[in-house]
């Protein structure tokens, strides 16, 4: 049985099941990490002004975490490239700037893999205190979801782009899709960043 | 996005946009080093992501030029999450207006 409406525009809302599917699940991702934010908001004004001193001890890494915002930045400008190379219908710049996206989605992680045993090495649990069990909680969900970002985008430019040969449409409007989720984790941390490391 | 699209244009768009996305991180970092008040640096703070997350919804997203049913879906999504983000706010004022009405009590009149 054939699948309606994954390339071509479904009548009732002008646009294909993917797009549509995968906006719904951003607007739950959005209540996610709202719920989060909102927690972070609770701890923070119930924290009776200790909220300075268990940031300041939990000693976060400003100059990697700043590095980490310019990786996730260039990666949403190679995930757009990738899907504009499709459009332009070059299989081979998709393929580099695809890897590319994945590339710094790695380099982002092994950064976070640095700051966290940092905290470990200083005996810096979630348990430690208020400040370090939220910031672990959503630095930790937000790079789960770097983590399947680099899967997704790993499969479509690697044995998903045989799709390119068959059905060129049908792969652009999947990389599309896969860098709206992309382009969310990355808007995400722009609002994790300030809020842990600098405010 | 709209099937008819001029990708040069595009694409020249992504690199500007890329690049004041760049600026904005390093005004966030330079805001840091200032010294100002709490609430003054969580304005400026919260006011350059808010600048840079819509950068990145407008134009990396497409979301400058999507149907009319993902805007409704988003505007609504917007909605609940203020209801969201209101909430911790409303148990603040709730706690204050309880003390404050507990030391009304036990005040001698």
């Amino acid at each position: 049985m054939e699948i309606p409406y994954t390339v071509e525009a479904h009548p009732e809302t002008g646009l294909n099941n993917g797009k549509i599917g995968i906006w719904l699940f951003l607007t739950s991702e959005v209540m996610l990490f709202g719920a989060l934010f909102a927690t972070f908001i609770m701890l923070r004004i119930g924290s009776d002004g200790n909220w300075a001193a268990m940031q300041a001890e939990a000693e976060l890494n400003i100059p990697l975490a700043t590095l980490n915002t310019a990786v996730l930045i260039a990666s949403s400008l190679t995930m757009v490239m990738a899907w504009a190379s499709l459009m332009r219908g070059q299989l081979g710049r998709f393929k580099l700037f695809g890897w590319a996206t994945v590339g710094c989605g790695g380099i982002f992680l092994v950064i976070k893999y640095f700051e966290y045993t940092a905290k470990f090495e200083h005996h810096h649990y979630p348990e430690s205190n208020t400040f370090l069990a939220i910031y672990f909680a959503m630095t930790g969900l937000h790079a789960l979801h770097v983590i399947g970002g680099m899967a997704w985008n790993a499969y479509f430019t690697g044995p998903g782009s045989k799709l390119f040969h068959t059905n060129r449409q049908w792969l652009t409007d999947r990389v599309e899709h896969s860098g709206l989720f992309w382009h969310f984790v990355d808007l995400v941390w722009i609002f994790l960043f300030p809020v842990f490391y600098l405010l | 996005m709209s099937e008819h699209v001029d990708i040069d244009k595009q694409v020249r768009i992504y690199f500007l946009v890329f690049g004041a996305l760049m600026v904005g991180t390093a005004a966030t970092v330079g805001a840091y080093y200032l010294e100002v008040s709490v609430p003054v640096a969580l304005t400026i703070g919260l006011f350059i992501a808010s600048v840079k997350a819509s950068l990145v919804a407008c134009f990396f997203m497409h979301l400058i030029d999507e149907k009319k049913i993902i805007y409704w879906t988003l505007a609504l999504t917007v909605a609940f999450f203020i209801a969201l983000m209101a909430l911790p706010l409303l148990t603040s004022v709730a706690d204050q207006v309880g003390e404050f009405a507990e030391v009304e009590a036990h005040e001698p009149h």
